[in-house]
């Protein structure tokens, strides 16, 4: 049984409909990429999966024994709210003091211990969020463009750390992108959003799909090519292990 | 008990238990972005006490009563056209116009109408003294009781869903936690000084803090701090005595903002 499944799921703010009759589920154990322009209702795709936002029509079913790990994007606080990484680290409910500093280890972020969270830089801030999101032991675990803000290298760092993840956890991974190439090449199914789902399927057969061309333009169209040379380089790696 | 006679007693004990109220919910107010909010339940106090004496019910739940019927208004209310400050502006300045005319209808009441704008500690009664502290220890109580949740639910309304928590039930609770602690405070420094006491400790509170809970504790030794100096101040200098409270805990402010300045510039 799928972890979460959305059907027919529509979502408005007011007389704003942000959604349109949204279908999909999710798998135990994949990676699924979300894409779109801004404003297509990616977020509050999420806001949907998390319960934070109602369906105006449609069902959100999510699995029994569904724990869901949030990595958000940026938090709501300034700096007037003081907070070191370490007790943020203990936020969440039944985390111990040794469970996080385990997981500080970890994460390799033991050195941040006594730091503001809002002195972190962008790459910090990231690797934090998602030992937070760890510590909950999630079976789906939600990344919304946990990127943002990174350089190249950063990024790919980021995402080579969600592949590790998933290969130690087992936990279903969905994340919002922007990344085009670098997300394809990590991910299992993208799903191109722009208020309804306009396409979805494996990277190899969106990239080619004309509503994705016609969503992202022809600036993509480059950067895919680029993509497409590593991926195949890629893949022939990920065949050996 | 022939200690609680003395009115000066009295009044620093009511001082000190709206501070310890005060310091874990004015933090919350300051991080959440509150104070407006807080400002127009305070404001609505004045009609509360208004009609508390035209229809003879106690003080405290006029003003608790009206402060709430306020907040659930303005957030009834944010969901529609208008921005937040611009609502909060005009609830905020409207509760409080409507409370002074609402006063002057009470021609039978002899009421001391500066007595609720900037508060009267020094005839803190008994009564009020019991009221203030209960009042206080429930406030504390539920804040340290939902401490973790409501933290959560300030850092991200996501994050607070993907742990089972619903934010708006922590901001049920503040707003009703806010109604109380206005209906506490109006007699130790007034509707229009309230807000200070919440946020001004708490801000001074902040330079010195590198977690919340140490913000919410230093916060309430500053705002007990205040409340001595501030009494003191008044009965030696003779000023008025609430906002001699404040005075001294703007004072705090400065100090630990410039010691904030020097110590970030290290």
């Amino acid at each position: 049984m799928s972890l979460v499944a959305l059907d027919g799921l529509s979502v408005a703010y007011g007389s704003n409909v942000v959604l349109r009759d949204v279908s999909l589920s999710v798998n135990p154990g994949e990676i699924v990429t979300i894409v779109g322009p801004n404003g297509s209702g990616k977020t509050t795709l999420f806001r949907a999966i998390i319960g934070s936002k109602n369906a105006a029509s449609g069902t959100v079913t999510r699995r029994n024994d569904l724990r869901i790990g949030y990595v958000p994007q940026k938090l709501n606080f300034g700096s007037t709210l003081p907070i070191t990484v370490a007790r943020f680290l203990r936020i969440q409910k039944n985390v111990s003091r040794s469970l996080s500093t385990q997981a500080m280890q970890n994460a390799g972020i033991a050195h941040l211990a006594d730091k503001q969270v809002s002195d972190l830089s962008g790459g910090q801030f990231q690797r934090v969020m998602l030992a937070n999101a760890l510590l909950r032991k999630p079976n789906l675990l939600l990344l919304d463009e946990a990127t943002q803000g990174l350089d190249q290298p950063g990024s790919a760092d980021f995402y080579r750390q969600i592949q590790r993840v998933r290969e130690e956890t087992g936990c279903a991974i969905v994340m919002i992108s922007h990344d085009l190439h670098v997300v394809m090449s990590a991910t299992d199914r993208v799903i191109c959003l722009n208020g309804h789902i306009c396409c979805e399927g494996a990277p190899e057969i969106i990239k080619s799909d004309p509503q994705y061309m016609a969503l992202f333009g022809p600036e993509t169209g480059r950067e895919l090519a680029l993509y497409r040379h590593d991926h195949v380089h890629d893949e022939n790696c990920n065949h050996d292990s | 008990m022939t200690l609680l006679d003395d009115f000066m007693v009295r009044a620093i004990l009511a001082g000190i238990g709206v501070a310890i109220a005060a310091a874990p919910l004015g933090s919350l107010v300051v991080w959440r972005r509150m104070v407006y909010f807080g400002d127009a339940t305070a404001h609505a106090a004045i009609l509360g006490v208004a009609l508390s004496l035209a229809f003879g019910f106690s003080i405290f739940a006029g003003v608790v009563s009206v402060a709430l019927a306020m907040a659930i208004t303005v957030t009834l209310l944010s969901r529609r056209t208008y921005t937040m400050d611009l609502l909060l502006g005009v609830l905020s300045y409207s509760a409080l116009a409507f409370g002074l005319v609402a006063v002057s209808f009470l021609s039978g009441v002899r009421i001391d109408l500066m007595a609720y704008l900037f508060g009267d500690i020094l005839a803190v009664s008994r009564n009020d003294l019991l009221v203030i502290w209960v009042g206080a220890l429930v406030v504390v109580g539920l804040i340290a009781y939902r401490w973790k949740a409501l933290l959560i639910a300030t850092l991200s309304e996501e994050l607070a869903f993907s742990n089972n928590i619903d934010p708006r039930r922590e901001q049920l609770i503040l707003t009703l936690t806010l109604a109380v602690t206005v209906a506490l405070a109006i007699k130790v420094v007034g509707a229009l000084l309230i807000v200070a006491l919440l946020i001004i400790p708490a801000t001074a509170a902040r330079p010195l803090s590198k977690t919340p809970e140490a913000m919410a504790l230093i916060a309430g030794i500053i705002g007990i701090g205040s409340a001595l100096l501030g009494l003191g101040f008044a009965y030696i200098l003779d000023t008025p005595a609430g906002p001699s409270i404040v005075c001294v805990a703007a004072i705090c402010f400065f100090v630990t903002s410039l010691f904030g300045i020097i110590f970030a510039q290290r």
